[in-house]
């Protein structure tokens, strides 16, 4: 087994947890179970068609049924299953224990991002894709971690039990860490859980595994697990930026501030679907450049940016601070030919203060 | 079985002139005709998409098509392989061959039959269409999953859901006309348990068409609802559940599954018997083996929804129920085996094929146990481990099952035996694409390659590569099979009535004249 667990790039991850090993433990064990039936029953099959072959002079037997043989073979099948199912139960009761974590984080899958909300401390933030379009569009050479890297990993301690309360914002998504062997469908509308401890410091890489649309190869989920004192200097950092967001929405933003702001947004968050070029996909993704919205109507632009469009691939991106949305909006309508076509309204934070205000009375 | 046949065929009804003789045809072996070559056509259309999926993943990073393009030819290369080339080319098969096989002179309901065909150009022609709308065709995936195939959807979506109520009321029709001919057209003597594996794997399948089908339309209808009038049947917004749709899209999906295997059981055990000279072994228990499965499809469906969050119950009783399926299928490999054994055995094409689906749905039956099993499906669920499976079960499973019965049968149709020489050719070539294309996705799979994903991480690239040179020959190996079928319907050695060698004493349709005259059994055959 030794040899199998070595071939990372064929086989499954043998992954570092007590779980993770002992399913692949159980994969390997069902493996060898189906390889020892293949090569008695594919031996006997070939070798009876070399045997029984005409070109030999074979000549038939006229015998066709035995009665104890097929019940022989009908309760030989159901032992070796019995066998396979014992500890298939043992490691399924014990994967499937959703008591609750010493931690507990809230993953929100959405078109077509990972949401991470640690629900002691209060810290949430985005995870996205960090490789960049060239790489994927062969302009630049890939990196080592093409389609496996996000801007930010979500932080786990080691030797903690951590609870994932999964759940989706729009369709229905999958987060898989195949070294954790958690992998658990993000429905919108039910909160799944799932849970590991995890003893080894590293960075873990998974996937989205249900399709969710044109950008379901490009959420990839990664984890990294740090030591205890690590991870307190994260949520510490973590707590200190939420506040500094904060105050950062009373200051008074120049347009060249939010437009740099909103440029670097928009490349993370909204090039996916709208293009760096702002010409979108349409129809399905509506071009900004030259859209009557972004030209004259930014009351309108907030309130699909906070709601999201029904019925459409806009997602709302009310969790994002008032700081990013005002920037994206005001970068929006000032890139391109917007600025000299649009009325040039400038979107700042306290509009969209203003507008939480108004939606909450 | 042994038979006593009235061969006499007066030929007062030949076939109308041009195309008259196809469009209102109620001739089950013209209808047979249709079904197949429709399923033909379809697996090109349907193996074109495969190729453009393959060639986009021949190497990392985008090349050919965007990912909406790409979802587009995954979701409909799978709805055109499902219902447009397996189930088509069954029924096909079934309209030429049960009608002779138990001795009757046509299908019970010969209108409906045409009609049965009919449909299915009309479905197909407005799913095909909907790719050349301005919004793409479906692309959410073959099972189109809620939400993403209703709130999330294109609005073509609404002709993929037209498309597949008039595909379900085809096969409906086909299958009421199934279990009709069966039960009321035999010849006088042929018991139940005296009919051929074919017809009774196909009275099966008929029942669980069905049985599904309408739920397939109702799961439709419900989207349609959702999407159009309001509804929230799926919509968690409005008090809807997303899982709904999957729990009754699987109460369907899954006896499913078996209607696109059960009647290749049937075709293979009429090979292998052919060709071992020998008379099937176990006959009554792969009947019951065959039943067994049948009923055991109705309560595994959740097996495909193990990461959706179904409680520990839920999971461990569609994790035993599944591993159930393993004993009736096992018995019907060791059966087939138990045939060959101290049999006289010849390697003509259709036994290559029967021998090779023997092997390679057996691969497709193992990878199957292995997903059955639930913490380890964890590990497998939605990746290539998944796609090498039910490709192995689906292509050298279901489509070797009928590539191997279309040249069994083919000299009966076209009265000339196709080119052995060419026929094995096809045979090798084929055997070594098909592993090369999903093999390696085992692999991939397990590594942890998702499927559904238009680019992939670096690790993947040289097994990708492999496959898409395994799935290019693969495709390109079927023009031959195409040349083959043509060239025996222009012409060839003549096939003598029984075709192979001992072949009279094994069916009713090795008493008639090859080719099989456009009316057959006029007067009822006996069989004792």
């Amino acid at each position: 087994m030794a040899v199998f667990a070595d071939m990372s790039d064929a086989n499954m991850a043998v992954g570092v947890t007590e779980v993770s090993k002992e399913i692949f433990d159980l994969h390997m064990l069902i493996f060898w179970v189906c390889v020892w039936i293949g090569v008695v029953v594919f031996g006997i099959m070939f070798w009876s068609l070399w045997k029984y072959r005409k070109s030999k002079g074979a000549i038939a037997a006229d015998f066709d049924d035995n009665f104890w043989l097929e019940i022989g073979w009908t309760v030989a099948a159901t032992l070796i299953l019995v066998v396979i199912a014992i500890p298939s139960t043992t490691v399924m009761v014990k994967a499937y224990d959703d008591a609750e974590g010493e931690i507990n984080i809230m993953v929100t899958g959405s078109q077509w991002k990972w949401h991470y909300k640690y629900l002691e401390d209060g810290i949430s933030f985005y995870s996205n894709l960090s490789t960049p379009q060239e790489q994927i569009d062969n302009k630049m050479p890939k990196g080592e971690f093409y389609l496996k890297e996000v801007d930010q990993p979500l932080v786990i301690p080691i030797n903690k039990r951590i609870r994932f309360l999964i759940t989706g914002n729009d369709v229905i998504h999958s987060w898989w860490v195949p070294d954790f062997a958690v992998k658990q469908d993000a429905i919108p509308g039910f909160i799944n859980t799932a849970w590991t401890n995890v003893p080894t410091p590293g960075i873990y890489r998974g996937n989205c595994t249900e399709l969710c649309g044109i950008k379901h190869a490009f959420m990839p989920v990664v984890v990294r697990a740090v030591e205890q004192d690590e991870y307190d200097a994260f949520v510490a950092e973590r707590i200190l930026l939420a506040e500094n967001e904060k105050m950062l929405t009373s200051k008074d933003w120049t347009a060249e501030e939010l437009f740099e702001r909103g440029e670097s947004f928009y490349q993370t968050n909204c090039v996916a679907c709208h293009q760096v070029n702002g010409q979108g996909i349409p129809p399905v993704f509506p071009a900004l450049e030259g859209s009557q919205i972004v030209l004259n109507d930014a009351p309108r632009q907030i309130e699909i940016l906070m709601e999201g469009v029904q019925g459409a691939a806009m997602a709302s991106y009310a969790d994002y601070s008032e700081v990013d949305i005002a920037a994206v909006i005001t970068y929006t309508r000032q890139a391109w030919t917007n600025g000299e076509n649009g009325d040039g309204v400038i979107v700042t934070p306290q509009d969209i203060v203003a507008y939480k205000n108004k939606i909450e009375l | 079985m042994s038979t006593v046949v009235e061969t006499h065929d007066h030929g007062h009804h030949g076939p109308a002139k041009g195309l008259t003789r196809w469009l209102f045809t109620t001739n089950h072996k013209d209808i047979g005709t249709l079904y197949l070559w429709f399923s033909f056509l379809m697996l090109f259309i349907g193996g074109s998409m495969a190729m453009v999926i393959r060639a986009e993943l021949f190497q990392p990073g985008l090349q050919i098509v965007q990912p909406e393009f790409f979802n587009q030819m995954t979701t409909n290369h799978g709805l055109i392989m499902v219902f447009g080339v397996i189930m088509p080319a069954f029924v096909g098969l079934a309209n030429w061959m049960l009608p002779m096989q138990i001795g009757a002179p046509d299908m019970a309901l010969p209108r409906l039959n045409n009609l049965s065909f009919w449909l299915l150009p009309m479905a197909f022609g407005i799913l095909i269409s909907t790719l050349f709308m301005p919004e793409g065709g479906p692309n959410f995936g073959w099972t189109f999953y809620a939400p993403l195939s209703t709130t999330y959807a294109p609005s073509t979506v609404n002709f993929f859901i037209f498309s597949v109520h008039i595909m379900g009321i085809s096969s409906i029709l086909g299958s009421i006309n199934i279990i009709t001919t069966i039960f009321n057209m035999r010849a006088p003597g042929m018991t139940l348990m005296k009919m051929p594996l074919f017809v009774w794997s196909w009275l099966i399948t008929a029942y669980l068409l069905i049985a599904v089908m309408p739920v397939l339309a109702g799961v439709v209808t419900m989207m349609l609802m959702d999407i159009n009038f309001g509804t929230s049947f799926f919509n968690a917004a409005g008090g809807g559940d997303p899982v709904l749709f999957q729990h009754v899209f699987w109460f369907f999906g899954h006896p499913e599954v078996y209607i696109m295997i059960l009647p290749a059981f049937g075709i293979v055990s009429h090979i292998i018997e052919t060709f071992s000279r020998k008379p099937i072994f176990g006959y009554s228990s792969m009947v019951y083996a065959m039943a067994s499965i049948a009923v055991l499809s109705f309560v595994v469906w959740a097996h495909h929804m193990f990461t959706v969050g179904m409680p520990l119950a839920g999971e461990l009783f569609f994790m035993y129920s599944t591993m159930l399926i393993a004993i009736p299928t096992g018995v019907k490999v060791f059966n087939w085996i138990a045939t060959m054994f101290r049999g006289s055995i010849t390697f003509e094409t259709p036994m290559l094929f029967a021998i090779a689906f023997v092997a390679l749905f057996t691969i497709g039956g193992f990878s199957g146990l292995m997903l059955a099993i639930v913490p380890a499906d964890f590990q497998y669920h939605d990746t290539y481990f998944v796609v090498a499976h039910f490709h192995y079960v689906l292509v050298p499973g279901a489509l070797f099952g009928i590539i191997s019965g279309v040249y069994y049968w083919l000299p009966k149709w076209t009265g000339n035996m196709y080119d052995e020489i060419l026929g094995k050719t096809h045979f090798w070539l084929t055997f070594f694409s098909v592993n090369l294309t999903f093999f390696p996705m085992h692999f991939v799979g397990l590594a942890g390659m998702p499927r559904r994903y238009p680019d992939y991480a670096l690790q993947f690239a040289d097994f990708n590569m492999l496959i898409s040179v395994g799935a290019f020959i693969f495709g390109l190996t079927q023009l031959l099979f195409l040349f083959i079928v043509i060239k025996s319907i222009r012409g060839g050695k003549k096939a003598r009535a029984e075709v192979w060698e001992g072949a009279e004493n094994l069916g009713l349709e090795w008493t008639i004249d090859s080719p099989a005259p456009y009316h057959t059994f006029t007067v009822q055959p006996q069989v004792k």
